[in-house]
């Protein structure tokens, strides 16, 4: 019995000592952070950030988590149901809406001095105001830019990129005709939240819209139908590559740092990558330029992949957390850390210092985050995006046609 | 001939085992240049191993490498589930195996085991919510206890069951309850079923993935399964670095599955499957 | 007090203290989560955290369930699999636990090696084999290409055709050693008399299979194939790791669908639904398990 009773109580020391160990007596505050881990910011250099931020609040001690982007919300919705899990997020700014209406962020506009307002991107505060309200700091603002080779294009006669779809078709078109390419454009519509960033701005360009101002679903109509058959005949026509069909965003870019294709669409951490040998086979060869225009919009109409750092509700240290979504969203910071992305300042496009090596990448970005369109805000947007990439997929496959597969859509979702 | 088809088919089996961890172990050694350069060379020219360095060394930000917390949380919810779950059990099986309706017993709970994780996760989860265990090694050994008690009571019946009855009696005559005779004749002699319900329920423990991955979130507690998955998703620079991590995460079960396989059979011949 | 009484109290009690961990551990983490869900699959539950918006429903979940063609893609998805690899597993671990059977040089070793998939956790197993398959440099790419059969390398587990098959194999890697230990277990209970009987009869080497071997290790061979279908009907980790349900939903089991519903769309009702239906196709199952070792133990 004695025996027994020994071995009890050490299995059970041996767990309990291994749970105070979690909340071991610091006299540093622990901030927990969750961001994703293939953000433009290398994990390294937000490390580095993190060690920074600690070096100068000696009491505070925070710890980064990393996560990729396919687990982040499931990560931040899981980790609800714990108090003090994360105290920092980092959000999608298609998640806002969402986590408000849930309750998973704080509202911080009184922490915000409305000064900073005029200073940063507009397109960057999406990713943070609902409704007037600011429920987080923007960290990264982001949207999809158009990659070119520059030498395929100069050995078909093109001397610039396209500044229109319809230079962008001629010239894809001429490519693949000239035999310069199999197959001109790389894109990435796997089953993934990508491809409905590319429905949006290829939405947009045609001059649709997802909901009419009063809330009814306008995406099933002309141009949303117009869209998918044009996403459709990509494939079918061989101007696209078919493998896009099974694409995310890393496999498209290596595919195009791979040299084999001429067009891609894609994020800003590409732009450093193509000049890094390890990983790019067409260093210097790659140009960067802002979404061609299209009759419903100039040129930059891309889609806004903004995200913000937020103050989850379940914090137990607030002004902490909120110390550290101060300190990472900083103008010195991430001037100092624009190596790869660009900063959320406004002013620092025109500083030399931190634009430099990255001039076209900067260029283009203006236009680019002036005019790049949010999909839909509403706080039922993952479903809704899930049944997108299913049913484009669909069209993609030729397992259906684009008007039914909208219509179904735009039924489920109904009026919000 | 027959000769000749044994050999070749020894030869096939031997091949379709290890191919494939022989493969991730070499991708864990070879340099980026390596692994993409076509056609491919089946040896890396030089064999890099600092990517097992990199995953057990400190972040950038000098705290821990994450994936050694894992590891640690994993050692925790492995150890920790194990020693409750045969405290539990070798009481049940004890009971069990001494009293003569038990057979039913046994085989409902290892029904129970087969049920689907899925149906059983959201209560679970809210239950470990409202109780503050949730991103906790504690919680996660507590909710591994559902599937690693039916399984080692099992076994550990059968365990008992070949402790002769006779020994019992003259722990009676010696002045022992039921529960003396437990403690100070039947696990002493069991030993090997104890020891082999301890090693599967250590490999049960270290395999779960679903049940990790709903219950912890932050490098804290998230146990190795998920750490690892975390690795391979996403922007992925070192496929290297991933096959390294897959390494170090599949050792200790391996070597425990070495130690277990005498007794797998015996296990199974006992067991569940009669023959 | 009679006797009679005072041992039932006694024999309650000691049973009380003997069984009583193990019914409390099964019923909070077991039982009682089983009927939360049950009845959690008739109301429109919401998950966060907690859970809100609670109203019922009766067998509304049920209904859309059953005339959705996500669900319904899910169920082909999962029987597929399951036929796929089931039918599999137990034909090579069949012929694998023959061949450990027969005596060779390196026998004991290769019996040993066997554990190395069953042991090997399902995630590193999943990564081994998405490696494997990678479009860019996996190690199926390169050895078609080096042998001729095929001219580029090609994605696999990105094609809706192949995707569920290539996981399938996968799969199949992992659990095969578990039945070819299974049958090597059950081959070693039969009487060497019968064989010799059966070679003095003059039978040849199919006929001694037929006769003596495959009557004495059916039994075994069933409960494996009942014990395999079982855990492949509730997949979820492998497809997860491999390619989280695409491409083209071509992969997602019902497992997955549960995950999506109630984890990340929060439709805790209808979730909870799924996963009710596909604990009682495992009970189906169990119910012919437990009468299979019924049947055997008499």
């Amino acid at each position: 019995m004695r025996r027994y009773l020994i071995t009890l109580a050490a299995g059970l020391s041996l767990l309990l000592a291994a749970a105070g160990a979690q909340l071991a007596l610091a006299d540093t505050v622990p901030l927990n952070v969750l961001v994703m881990s293939d953000t433009a910011y290398s994990d390294k250099d937000v490390s580095a950030m993190t060690a920074d931020f600690n070096a100068a609040n000696p009491g505070i001690n925070a710890k980064v988590d990393f996560v990729p982007y396919a687990g982040l919300r499931d990560r931040i919705l899981l980790s609800q149901g714990s108090e003090g899990a994360y105290d920092v997020v980092l959000i999608d700014v298609i998640w806002l809406a969402e986590f408000v209406k849930r309750g998973l962020v704080v509202d911080v506009t009184d922490r915000v001095d409305s000064g900073l307002r005029a200073q940063i991107f507009e397109g960057a505060w999406k990713t943070a105001d609902f409704n007037g309200k600011l429920f987080g700091f923007p960290w990264l603002v982001d949207s999809k830019f158009l990659y070119y080779n520059k030498k395929m294009l100069s050995d078909a006669g093109f001397s610039a990129p396209p500044a229109t779809w319809d230079e962008f078709n001629a010239q894809a078109k001429a490519l693949k005709d000239k035999g310069i390419v199999k197959y001109p454009v790389v894109w990435n519509w796997g089953q993934n939240e990508e491809i409905v960033c590319d429905f949006a701005f290829l939405l947009a360009a045609e001059g649709g819209q997802f909901f009419a101002a009063d809330g009814t679903p306008a995406f099933q109509q002309e141009a949303g139908k117009k869209v998918l058959e044009y996403m459709h005949d990509q494939i079918a026509s061989g101007l696209g590559n078919p493998s896009s069909r099974e694409y995310a965003a890393e496999d498209g870019r290596r595919a195009f740092l791979s040299g084999e294709a001429a067009f891609s669409f894609n994020w800003q951490y590409v732009y450093a990558l193509s000049k890094n040998p390890d990983e790019s086979k067409v260093v210097g060869q790659v140009g960067i330029a802002p979404v061609p225009a299209g009759p419903g919009g100039p040129a930059g109409t891309s889609v806004n992949g903004s995200m913000a750092l937020s103050l989850t509700t379940t914090s137990k240290h607030p002004d902490e957390a909120w110390k550290y979504i101060t300190f990472m969203t900083s103008k010195p910071l991430q001037d100092k850390f624009a190596k790869a992305v660009l900063p959320v300042w406004v002013a620092s496009y025109s500083d030399p210092a931190v634009v430099a090596g990255q001039e076209e990448l900067a260029k283009a970005a203006e236009p680019n985050f002036k005019n790049m369109v949010l999909r839909p805000v509403i706080a039922d947007y993952v479903p809704m995006s899930n049944a997108l990439q299913e049913g484009i997929q669909a069209v993609l496959y030729d397992k259906a046609d684009p008007k039914s597969v909208l219509d179904d859509i735009a039924n489920t979702v109904g009026k919000q | 001939m027959r000769r000749a088809i044994i050999l070749t088919s020894a030869i096939l089996l031997a091949t379709i085992v290890l191919a494939p961890v022989v493969w991730l172990a070499i991708l864990s050694v070879s340099s980026t240049t390596d692994i993409y350069t076509v056609p491919l060379h089946w040896l890396p020219a030089e064999f890099d191993l600092s990517r097992y360095g990199r995953l057990l060394s400190p972040d950038q930000s000098g705290h821990t490498s994450p994936f050694l917390l894992a590891l640690r949380n994993s050692l925790i919810v492995g150890v920790g589930g194990t020693a409750l779950a045969l405290m539990a059990a070798g009481l049940a099986a004890w009971h069990i195996s001494r009293s003569h309706k038990g057979e039913g017993f046994v085989h409902a709970m290892v029904a129970t085991y087969m049920l689907p994780q899925t149906v059983m996760a959201l209560p679970i989860y809210v239950m470990l919510s409202a109780t503050g265990l949730l991103n906790n090694p504690v919680g996660l050994a507590l909710v591994y206890l559902g599937f690693l008690v039916p399984f080692t009571t099992w076994l550990l019946k059968t365990g008992f069951d070949g402790v002769p009855r006779e020994l019992d009696d003259a722990g009676r005559v010696d002045g022992l309850g039921r529960f003396g005779v437990l403690i100070r004749i039947a696990i002493p002699l069991a030993r090997a079923s104890i020891a082999t319900a301890a090693l599967f329920a250590l490999l049960m423990a270290w395999d779960e993935f679903f049940y990790a991955l709903l219950f912890t979130s932050n490098a804290a507690a998230k146990t190795v399964t998920v750490a690892i998955v975390d690795f391979t998703s996403g922007r992925i620079s070192d496929y290297g670095l991933v096959a390294a991590a897959g390494v170090v995460a599949a050792v200790p079960p391996v070597a425990i599955g070495f130690l277990l396989q005498k007794n797998l059979i015996s296990g199974l011949m006992a067991g569940g499957v009669k023959g | 007090m009679t006797a009679g009484v005072l041992l039932l109290r006694r024999d309650a009690g000691r049973a009380a203290f003997y069984l009583g961990p193990t019914i409390l551990i099964l019923a909070v983490a077991v039982g009682g989560p089983l009927v939360f869900t049950l009845g959690i699959s008739f109301t429109s539950a919401s998950f966060l955290g907690t859970l809100k918006d609670l109203s019922f429903v009766g067998l509304g979940n049920y209904v859309e369930i059953a005339g959705s063609p996500q669900f319904q893609r899910a169920f082909f998805v999962t029987l597929k699999f399951v036929a796929f690899t089931v039918a599999v597993e137990m034909l090579l671990g069949l012929g694998a636990g023959l061949l450990l059977a027969e005596q060779f040089p390196g026998r004991t070793l290769l019996r040993v090696l066997l554990v190395i998939p069953w042991a090997i956790p399902t995630v590193v197993s999943a990564i081994t084999w998405r490696l494997i398959y990678a479009p860019d440099f996996g190690v199926l790419n390169a050895l078609l290409q080096q042998l001729g059969l095929i001219d580029e390398y090609r994605s696999w587990l990105g094609d809706p055709l192949l995707a569920l098959y290539a996981i399938g194999i996968a799969d199949i890697w992992k659990n095969f050693p578990i039945v070819a230990l299974i049958v090597l277990a059950a081959l070693q209970t039969v009487p060497q008399e019968l064989y010799d009987a059966a070679y003095v009869d003059g039978a040849g080497v199919f006929h001694r299979f037929k006769a003596v071997t495959f009557p004495h290790i059916l039994g075994p061979l069933m409960v494996a194939l009942v014990l395999r279908t079982i855990d492949t009907v509730k997949v979820f980790d492998i497809i997860w790791v491999m390619t989280r349900g695409g491409p083209f939903s071509s992969t997602k089991s019902m497992s997955m669908l549960v995950y999506e519903r109630t984890f990340s769309n929060l439709e805790a009702g209808s979730g909870s639904a799924i996963s009710f239906i596909i604990t009682l196709i495992c009970i189906a199952f169990i119910v012919v398990y437990v009468r299979l070792l019924r049947r055997q133990g008499s």
